[in-house]
């Protein structure tokens, strides 16, 4: 099993113990505790905090995420979210500043091991990106540079056709594989940008609003994709739509945002993480109904 | 999911070190980029080094008479510091005469006046006069600029004078203060610009008022760099100045005369100068030194101030 | 009473005539004109120039230039030629292209990819800025004591003691590289993030992101700022100088063989500066014409970095 003897992995108690112990009452346990093993987990995340320099961007966030299913993140702007989805795959290392404290466990190893390699967990948690980010060359090159730098030998021909068929992009595209990816619409960028994920074969999709930047109609195609992959991939989505989350996924967590009174700045914590039909239907928090039914945030 | 996620053993944090051999791959060339980073400290660390060896000599075996005495003329062991630091001053003041206003005002009017096809057109052409090698000057500070401008200017002027040099080094520099200061004025908000507008103020007084005051950093940086730039010049002397060998101590820009750097030159030029009389060989290092502190400080001191401007906006 | 103040029917034509500034504005129109003089007199100062040069070289060029173009240095100015200058400068450009170059972008990756924001990284900032900032004459002493002196059994073992072509070109190498880098860094810095981010997550490495993404991306750039700093050391000759090229008359040196790099050398600039100097007036067009050479090889350089530049800016 993993060692895990890295320092940073001892959580700390904070020295805030009014807030602290306020939330934690608040907090359903509708998990069960990482130390009972879930089989269909697949990350079980342990006291985690994140820093930029000084700055604690979310806290103790405990939550364990399942296998085959779509868990969404809602909550309002600056509570956390993406911050949280980027220690998924360590994507947070690329901000210098960031540091994180607690575990984030990914079938029992903690990522943030020393003996982990970044690299490796990217290739098995893989990311897409709020705004459509295609490299600026081929649709062909796009999809197969990941392939490429994992060492896959051969015709890439297969895995370029493979993906795009799984992304739903194949018949829009196949005619023209060699042409530039940046003249593609935003919507097929997007799905483009979902397909370069699927080509390196990873367990994990992480979604960064993937949405925010495309019109209804693209939208609802992505939906759709994702719908139809989750039966392959394990997804996690961060989401500022309520009424997407509410469609697509599974299960739900709730960020909100608490004020820091000495120093002006938001801490993100983690409120409430149930399945998606009861968080929009029948929350246990308050805070969590307010935000559903809208009359906050 | 088939290939290369297939475990056979438990999943465990060996599963996520990734391929040993990209990994060493991955490192040896994060070394080689880091060698190619430092390298650069190692060069400012020999140059330090080097100068301060020759210059320790020097300063240690040189008398003082030797220091002060009638003119520069290292072949003859007399190292007079005044006639070549005093040289550098004329020609660097004559210099920023004819750059300040040059390049201060070819600034002023790209950044404020040009509308952006002028620009597209005067920006090359700076860039094309910045880029001319400094012997292309000399030579022409030697045939055009003595004999058009200076000898016009005073009839006991010979060909070669410190007036020539001095007016094609501050050519050489006009370029480069107006482009930091170009820069200088770019940086300033449009919002401050229109504030001035909106209150009813005319161009020039936009200009005057408000832009060239919040840019006064950038242009006394512009300034300063251009000083270093003049007191580093090195061809332009050494070829209009015309005083090989040594000079007299003079004032008279319209005679020969020589600056720190053409005074290296000079040492250095034909076969086997350096190695010259006594401490010859190590007066060349001593006056490297002085050069090299000098810029240094005026350029440290630029950028305290290019920083300043940045940091308002 | 209504002296001061004009009858409100008239208001509407006072307006008028205020709202159209029929006024002059004197100071403003001197003041611009001042600026527009400053400019004026700067682009006839390079006009006077080139007509000087082409009108001083022409009589070479139309007389006699294939010897002037392949003819050695001598003592008769009707004789002489630059093929050895041509040579040195030649070989001063294939050095600072195949070490500058790579060190310098080297060095750019390092400090935007691998280590931004660290103190390491700061420091060698500030340490490169400073290095851009010393006069070309003090690299020839270091090039000097260096690659002269230290290093003469590998620069130049035999007759020519160091002062080769090999020691001018590592000393104008290694006086480029911080200009090299810092243009290279810059346009590195330009590279959005959401490329690096993009390779990141498929699972590249950073060297892997920089060579298939970053790279790319900044190579117009990367190109401009370089063949800005290789146009600059061609047109250098105070530390070649130092590093004692020869100015007087030359033999040697007119092969581009490997083995003719440890011989005594010259280079354009150089003959330019000896030329100059030279009181018969056959040398004076000899100079001009090797001036227009140099021009012509160092603008060439610089109109197609100022064109990359402007075609790239466009392109974003």
């Amino acid at each position: 099993m993993a060692p895990e003897t890295r320092t940073q992995s001892q959580p700390e108690k904070r020295s805030e113990p009014t807030a602290a112990t306020r939330v934690d009452a608040n907090r359903p346990v509708a998990e069960p505790r990482p130390e009972d093993i879930d089989p269909t987990a697949v990350f079980d995340l342990e006291d985690l905090s994140v820093y930029y320099g000084s700055f604690r961007a979310i806290r103790n966030v405990d939550m364990t995420v399942c296998q085959k299913q779509i868990t969404a993140f809602i909550g309002p702007s600056g509570c956390g979210k993406t911050t949280l989805l980027r220690c998924f795959n360590r994507m947070n290392d690329l901000v210098d500043i960031a540091r994180v404290e607690g575990k984030v466990l990914y079938h029992g190893v903690n990522l943030y091991d020393s003996a982990v390699n970044p690299v490796e967990v990217r290739r098995r948690i893989g990311m897409v990106f709020q705004k459509p980010n295609p490299f600026p060359k081929s649709i062909y090159d796009n999809i197969a540079f990941g392939p490429k730098v994992a060492g896959v030998k051969g015709d890439l021909g297969e895995v370029v056709e493979r993906s795009l068929r799984r992304a739903a992009l194949w018949d829009e595209v196949k005619d023209r594989l060699k042409d530039s990816a940046m003249g593609l619409s935003g919507g097929q960028q997007q799905r483009l940008c979902i397909a370069r994920a699927l080509a390196v074969d990873p367990e994990v999709i992480l979604m960064d609003e993937p949405c925010s930047a495309l019109d209804p109609i693209a939208t609802g195609r992505i939906e759709d994709l994702m719908e139809e992959i989750k039966s392959e991939y394990t997804i996690l989505i961060v989401t500022h739509n309520m009424q997407q989350a509410a469609r697509v996924s599974d299960r739900c967590a709730f960020f909100t945002a608490e004020v820091n009174e000495t120093s002006d700045t938001r801490t993100g914590i983690l409120v409430e993480f149930d399945r998606t039909e009861k968080m929009f239907s029948n929350p246990s928090d308050e805070r969590t109904e307010n935000y559903v039914t809208g009359r906050f945030g | 999911m088939a290939d290369t996620s297939v475990e056979v053993a438990p999943f465990s944090v060996a599963s996520l070190r990734g391929n040993p051999g990209r990994i060493r791959k991955e490192a040896a060339i994060r070394g080689v980029f880091f060698a190619a980073a430092a390298l650069s400290i190692v060069i400012m660390a020999l140059i330090v080094l080097t100068l301060a060896r020759e210059t320790y000599t020097f300063v240690s075996q040189v008398e003082l008479a030797q220091l002060w005495s009638d003119g520069w003329f290292p072949r003859r062991a007399l190292y007079d510091i005044r006639t070549i630091v005093v040289g550098s001053v004329l020609v660097t003041v004559i210099a920023m005469l004819v750059a300040t206003p040059l390049g201060m005002g070819a600034a002023v009017y790209l950044s404020e006046y040009a509308r952006p096809r002028v620009r597209g057109v005067l920006k090359p052409v700076l860039e094309v006069l910045a880029s001319i090698p400094s012997v292309v000057l000399g030579f022409f500070a030697l045939t055009w600029i003595s004999p058009e401008i200076v000898q016009r200017l005073s009839d006991r002027a010979s060909l070669f004078n410190l007036a020539a040099a001095g007016i094609g080094v501050g050519i050489l520099t006009t370029p480069l203060v107006a482009s930091i200061a170009e820069d200088a004025m770019g940086s300033v908000p449009k919002a401050l610009r229109e504030a001035s507008y909106g209150m009813g103020a005319r161009k020039v007084t936009t200009s005057v008022r408000v832009v060239i005051p919040a840019a006064v950093s950038g242009l006394v940086a512009a300034f300063i760099v251009g000083v270093s730039r003049a007191i580093g010049e090195t061809m332009v002397v050494a070829i209009a100045a015309g005083a090989s060998g040594g000079s007299l101590f003079s004032l008279n820009v319209f005679d020969r005369g020589q600056t720190m750097t053409a005074a290296m030159a000079s040492l250095a030029t034909g076969t086997d100068a350096v190695v010259g009389a006594g401490l010859t060989f190590q007066s060349l290092f001593f006056v490297g030194s002085l050069l090299f502190v000098l810029t240094l400080l005026l350029n440290v001191f630029a950028d305290r101030y290019v920083r300043r401007v940045r940091q308002k906006y | 009473m209504a002296v001061t103040t004009p009858p409100m029917t008239a208001a509407p034509e006072l307006v008028r005539q205020r709202l159209q500034g029929k006024k002059v504005d004197a100071a403003g129109l001197i003041f611009r004109a001042l600026l527009l003089l400053a400019l004026l007199v700067t682009m006839a100062v390079l006009v006077v120039l080139l007509v000087e040069v082409l009108t001083g070289g022409w009589g070479v060029f139309t007389t006699r230039m294939g010897e002037f173009l392949t003819g050695k240095l001598g003592s008769s100015a009707a004789r002489s030629g630059i093929a050895q200058g041509l040579r040195g400068t030649f070989f001063i450009g294939a050095f600072v292209v195949a070490l500058a170059f790579p060190l310098g972008v080297g060095a750019a990756i390092y400090l935007e990819e691998y280590a931004p924001k660290s103190r390491f990284a700061r420091f060698v900032d500030i340490n490169i800025r400073n290095l851009a900032g010393v006069p070309s004459v003090v690299y020839g002493l270091l090039g000097f004591a260096i690659f002269v002196k230290a290093l003469r059994f590998l620069t130049g073992p035999g007759s020519a003691n160091g002062a080769t072509v090999i020691s001018a070109g590592l000393t104008l190498a290694i006086l480029v590289l911080p200009i090299v880098i810092i243009t290279a860094a810059e346009a590195i810095r330009a590279v959005p993030d959401s490329l690096r981010e993009a390779g990141f997550g498929v699972g590249a490495t950073r060297w892997e992101v920089v060579r298939s993404h970053v790279l790319p991306y900044a190579s117009p750039g990367i190109l401009t700022g370089t063949v800005l700093s290789l146009a600059r050391a061609l047109g250098e000759a105070a530390p070649l100088i130092l590093v004692g090229a020869t100015t007087g008359f030359l033999s040697e040196g007119a092969g581009y063989g490997l083995s003719t790099l440890q011989e005594r050398f010259t280079a354009m600039p150089i003959v330019i500066y000896s030329w100059a100097g030279r009181p018969q007036p056959g040398f004076a067009s000899n100079t001009a014409a090797a001036i227009v050479v140099l021009l012509a090889v160092v603008l060439l350089a610089n109109a197609a970095a100022i064109l990359l530049r402007n075609r790239y800016e466009k392109r974003r």
